[in-house]
């Protein structure tokens, strides 16, 4: 059977992000350990990509040479990679309840060899885009017509080696290539703006010769105007600086508890209750 | 160079040179090889393929963190790729990107180290690589070869290139001694006996070969008889080797270009340690950087020469 890109409406896609947030919220506080936060300002764009039509893909052939490819270079992320996927039928959802359990093949950062449809071993920070770019050139070589989109953290980009493949994408004209930088504005320590302030990476990565969009990354239909209007971009790497909210979906929650960052831990089992009420009541 | 002269080796090829002929040669008959340099392809002898195939060789410029990762890729998509450097800027610059995208993954990639060592003379410490065999052994499931001669590393390219699984080939600079005929037997992980004997092993690899023969001719006017391998896989090390020459000979000395920490010197020892103990005595660069100088003066300066190999051995062996 060959690959195919599942395409849902927007309403559909909605229904999904709250799926995909509550799985996000069960798996982390199970495993007791994890970085919810970081997975929920991502859940537009990983929904829009694995359901909105912009990935081909096929569950029973993970390795298949024609299939789009998904990097989460921001690894940490990876419970709504997870998440995706036990949604697209790469595995049963029971499954996500194993995070991070010895023996287990969801690790804590994505380990390409345990768990079939990923893609990349990611978790120490800067390789993802990389990574992607050896993909991309792979894949013109043999005349493929896949498409390799890799999404970055916005503490990630701190890394020099995000911008040496900036460089390099650029000499290659990879038009196969899709960049998305999830600008939630925190990292690990405080806002990203206080750590190490990148300013307007739009104008950044722009500058690096990549076509640039900017957009409200949880707005559903916005994700989805965005991919849309990359995709016919074939002379040019593409780049989406996709400005998220860390934690969306329970922000309210994060306020209450006097940390919107909220970095690296998982809820309670208290908090991911009203976690889920929250979501399903959005 | 006069590594080689007293025991009857003529002057050959620099290891980089055959890796950059045997490279090409391989390339043209397998498409799936292909190459990734960082600006340095003209040293490394990466070019040669590269004007060959011009659209399987790619240049990222002076960024070897993303050379490495981009290599990662290549290779998850069923390329062969080869990734040159020197040796320091691969192993050390890169070392995390080794780590993350080739070897924790296991991917098919190739990484090539040359300019190891101080022979590469006058340009200095900050191009040698004099720790990247150790680094390279430090990961997990990483073949490390250290071919001496332009036969031997011709015939090391080809078996890398069809080995599965990463692999690091460390080649040197300057022209070496030809230890070997061509078309020389060659297999991973197997040491060759380059000259028998029997009161003490002096195993090497890389330049140190030619050196380690070298003494051997002077021990023999000695009446020492000095067997010399050529352990030119650090990793898998030939253990069998090892184990049979202290129970042959009764005391190894181990050569290398290379510093004391964590080479072929380690490799070994941890070996004849677990199994049969015998005395044991080193020739490397000790735990030092080196300087500017000439190749030859350079190896005479720190000790990694025929005079300090037979110290060596008069220090451990049954003579």
């Amino acid at each position: 059977m060959p690959v195919r890109a599942p395409q849902k409406s927007v309403p559909e896609l909605l229904a999904i992000a709250k799926t995909l947030r509550k799985d996000i919220i069960r798996m982390t506080t199970a495993a007791g350990s994890g970085h919810p936060t970081s997975s929920l300002s991502a859940v537009e764009v990983v929904a829009a990509l694995y359901f909105g039509g912009f990935m081909r893909y096929d569950p029973a052939a993970p390795h298949d040479p024609q299939r789009d490819r998904f990097i989460l270079s921001k690894g940490h992320a990876v419970p709504v990679l997870y998440a995706a996927m036990a949604e697209a039928g790469y595995f049963p959802t029971e499954e996500l309840l194993t995070l991070r359990k010895l023996g287990g093949r969801l690790e804590g950062h994505p380990n390409m060899r345990r768990l079939p449809g990923i893609e990349a071993s990611t978790g120490s920070l800067g390789q993802g885009l990389s990574f992607g770019i050896g993909e991309a050139l792979a894949c013109r070589l043999d005349k493929l017509d896949s498409h390799v989109y890799v999404m970055l953290g916005d503490g990630e980009i701190e890394e020099g080696q995000v911008w040496e493949a900036f460089a390099a994408g650029h000499k290659y004209k990879l038009g196969n290539l899709t960049a998305i930088v999830d600008r939630n504005g925190f990292q690990q320590t405080g806002a990203t703006a206080h750590v190490l302030d990148m300013t307007s990476v739009a104008d950044k990565i722009a500058a690096f010769g990549w076509h640039t969009q900017s957009v409200e990354g949880n707005d559903m239909q916005a994700v989805v105007d965005a991919l849309t209007k990359a995709r016919p971009v074939k002379d040019q790497p593409t780049a989406i600086v996709s400005h998220t909210r860390k934690g969306f979906g329970i922000l309210p929650l994060l306020e209450k508890e006097g940390d919107l960052n909220y970095h690296g831990k998982p809820l309670s089992k208290e908090l991911a209750e009203q976690a889920l009420q929250l979501i399903d009541a959005s | 160079m006069k590594i080689g002269e007293k025991s009857g080796l003529k002057l050959g090829q620099a290891t980089r040179d055959a890796f950059g002929d045997a490279l090409k040669e391989f390339g043209g008959t397998h498409a799936q090889v292909v190459t990734v340099d960082g600006d340095v392809g003209n040293s490394t002898r990466t070019e040669v393929f590269a004007q060959a195939y011009p659209d399987r060789a790619f240049n990222v410029g002076i960024a070897e963190s993303n050379l490495v990762s981009v290599a990662g890729g290549l290779a998850a998509c069923g390329k062969i790729p080869v990734v040159a450097s020197f040796a320091c800027f691969l192993l050390n610059n890169a070392y995390d990107q080794i780590r993350m995208s080739v070897a924790f993954p296991s991917l098919n990639v190739k990484l090539v180290g040359s300019h190891a060592g101080i022979s590469i003379g006058e340009d200095g410490p900050s191009q040698m690589g004099i720790e990247d065999v150790a680094l390279a052994r430090s990961f997990p499931g990483m073949t490390v070869i250290v071919p001496c001669d332009a036969p031997s590393t011709k015939k090391a390219t080809a078996a890398m290139l069809t080995h599965e699984g990463p692999t690091y080939l460390r080649l040197g600079r300057p022209k070496v001694p030809v230890v070997y005929p061509n078309g020389c037997d060659f297999e991973i992980g197997k040491a060759i006996t380059v000259r028998d004997g029997s009161d003490v092993t002096i195993i090497a690899n890389g330049l140190m070969v030619g050196v380690a023969l070298d003494a051997a001719h002077d021990l023999a006017a000695e009446g020492v008889s000095a067997r010399v391998v050529d352990m030119h896989t650090a990793k898998p090390i030939d253990e069998e080797a090892i184990i049979k020459a202290a129970r042959e000979t009764g005391a190894i000395v181990v050569a290398e270009e290379h510093l004391a920490a964590g080479g072929l010197g380690s490799a070994v020892a941890m070996v004849v340690g677990q199994t049969l103990p015998v005395p044991l005595a080193y020739v490397n660069l000790g735990d030092r950087y080196a300087e500017s100088g000439d190749a030859e003066g350079l190896l005479e300066h720190y000790g990694l020469t025929a005079a300090a190999v037979c110290d060596a051995v008069r220090r451990v062996s049954r003579r």
